[in-house]
């Protein structure tokens, strides 16, 4: 059996959760004050998921650089093959919200699109 | 001379949703005056998402954010002028301002908007001892360096402070490849988000110490080394504590001010414990036709309140603008304070006649309170009274004034905010 202990990002609060787990198996959550803390120990523990925002290169634009994010979550432990990837993309301007600068990064499945208009 | 309407002072985040707000109530001739050279403000640089939840339901980075609303001043044809700093504002508002374009010019404005947002605690406020290398940034300039210009500040990073633009820093260098080694907290609580200290620093197991600060900073030309030690009580430096960090960046991430200097020029009377404005329901100032809204008025955690008081802000000011410039006579003025644990109180007065069906009055706290009580006193009667399983100074509280209710007490003086035990 095995025990998480976690900080729970409901609210102010942050109350500290302690998870047992058998085989990846939740087993009890305790320490939280509500059903928010419940869900996010829950989730936490089986599959952490993040999302990632950074800047990508632009080439022939008003700016050197652009936002980017991951349109959805990706797997917490990836962030950083995340981040190797989106390193190494350049755009052209013009660069739209919304437009993706690299598909399926990191075989997660999910699109890193930009988060800024640059001309 | 030209003139507008309307002159907003800053095209972040309050000066556009104050801009789109003064244009729905019908006013025509608005000017947004920003320093920069585009619109949107700090959130341009706040490339980390989060933004929105309230304003959208969806959470936005923010420069999705800002595009919300610059979208909407251009839709509406809303006039700016990049790269302008106002240098003055007089009382009978005549704005003077300044541009490599345009040399230095007057604009006689109908209303001001001040919306100047808020700038970092500098080293030099903070009494740091030791050296003066390069290397030693506030988390928002390095914020700027590594996401607008693209630019690594260093590759080992200290961080002073544990409020939220630091805790992002922390997480935004780890992924550019540097190692954060500390963040170090004066207070023994963080005034950052509790879901920053967890995805921000727990995510890539950088430590927070709390109740410490820094006491020495090594390196002659650049950064070399930073010594920390945990502070008493009283927060002086315990000795024996002392803990030596080699590094080549130091963040500070210590505090944000009002920025205030062309008010405080105008005349504005200026709340010391905000170091913002004092301000009517109507978000006016002390001078007639001058309104603040968003971080010149009082530092906010969350840009959706900014908008909402911004937009607030607009409406005041078309307001005023199609009455002439005249204000109501008379009405019935409350003051409303903050006292026992609540800090201060955005607004200060309340005319009932120039209110809304529901006013918003925003407060904070200035400590930690647990199962604590939010009260509010009709002079010595107590007519709200609602439980908080947690009070934080990081979090801007709120409560709404009913004018129906205020209508009933025609006698009332002044409406304070407590925070009670039970």
């Amino acid at each position: 059996m095995e025990k998480r202990e976690l900080t729970c990002i409901g609210c102010p609060m942050g109350c500290q959760i302690t998870v047992e787990l058998d085989n990846g198996e939740v087993l009890s959550v305790t320490g939280n004050t509500c059903a928010i803390g419940d869900k996010y120990a829950r989730n936490e523990v089986t599959h952490p998921e993040r999302t990632v925002t950074s800047t990508v290169v632009v080439d022939g634009g008003k700016a050197h650089r652009v936002s980017v994010k991951t349109a959805g979550n990706i797997p917490k432990d990836k962030i950083f093959e995340c981040m190797n990837a989106i390193n190494a993309v350049r755009v052209n301007a013009p660069v739209r919200i919304g437009d993706v600068v690299l598909s399926d990064v990191a075989g997660t499945g999910v699109n890193v699109v930009a988060t800024k208009n640059v001309d | 001379m030209i003139s507008y309407d309307i002159v907003i002072i800053g095209g972040g985040p309050a000066g556009l949703a104050a801009a789109v707000s003064a244009r729905k109530a019908g006013i025509d001739r608005i000017l947004i005056l920003e320093r920069d050279k585009e619109l949107g403000g700090i959130l341009n640089q706040c490339i980390h998402n989060g933004f929105g939840l309230h304003t959208f339901k969806e959470e936005l980075t923010g420069p999705e954010y800002a595009a919300r609303f610059i979208d909407q001043v251009l839709e509406e044809k809303i006039e700016y002028r990049l790269n302008t700093m106002v240098m003055d504002i007089s009382t009978d508002r005549v704005v003077t301002a300044m541009s490599r374009a345009d040399g230095m010019y007057q604009i006689q404005a109908g209303a001001v908007i001040l919306a100047m947002g808020c700038r970092e605690r500098p080293r030099g406020a903070l009494n740091i001892p030791g050296y003066r290398p390069a290397g030693i940034f506030s988390a928002g300039t390095a914020q700027r360096l590594v996401n607008i210009e693209g630019y690594m500040p260093g590759r080992e990073v200290v961080i002073l402070g544990s409020g939220d633009i630091g805790l992002i820093m922390a997480r935004r260098m780890t992924l550019e490849g540097a190692k954060v080694k500390v963040v170090a907290e004066l207070l023994p609580y963080s005034g950052g988000l509790k879901r920053n200290i967890v995805q921000c620093l727990n995510d890539f197991d950088i430590p927070l110490k709390l109740s410490h600060t820094v006491v020495d900073i090594e390196g002659k030309e650049h950064v070399t080394a930073v010594t920390i030690a945990q502070v008493d009580s009283k927060n002086k430096p315990i000795p024996g504590t002392e803990e030596r960090y080699t590094c080549d960046t130091l963040l500070l991430s210590c505090g944000l001010i009002p920025e205030n200097e062309l008010s405080n020029k105008a005349g504005v009377q200026m709340n010391p414990v905000t170091s913002g404005p004092l301000v009517n329901e109507s978000l006016e100032t002390s001078i007639p036709g001058v309104f603040a809204c968003g971080n010149v008025l009082h530092v906010h955690d969350l840009v959706d309140y900014v908008s909402e008081e911004a937009k607030k802000a607009g409406e005041s000011a078309a307001k005023y603008v199609k009455a002439g410039g005249r204000e109501a006579e008379g009405g019935h003025v409350i003051a409303v304070k903050a006292t026992d644990g609540a800090r201060y109180t955005v607004p200060t007065t309340i005319n009932t006649d120039n209110m809304d069906d529901l006013l918003t009055v925003r407060f904070r706290v200035g400590n930690v309170f647990k199962n604590a009580f939010v009260s509010v006193y009709f002079d010595d009667e107590r007519v709200m009274h609602n439980k908080k399983r947690i009070l934080a100074p990081g979090e801007m509280e709120q409560i709404i004034l009913q004018k129906k209710k205020l209508a009933e007490k025609p006698d009332l003086k002044t409406i304070t905010i407590k925070i009670e035990a039970e």
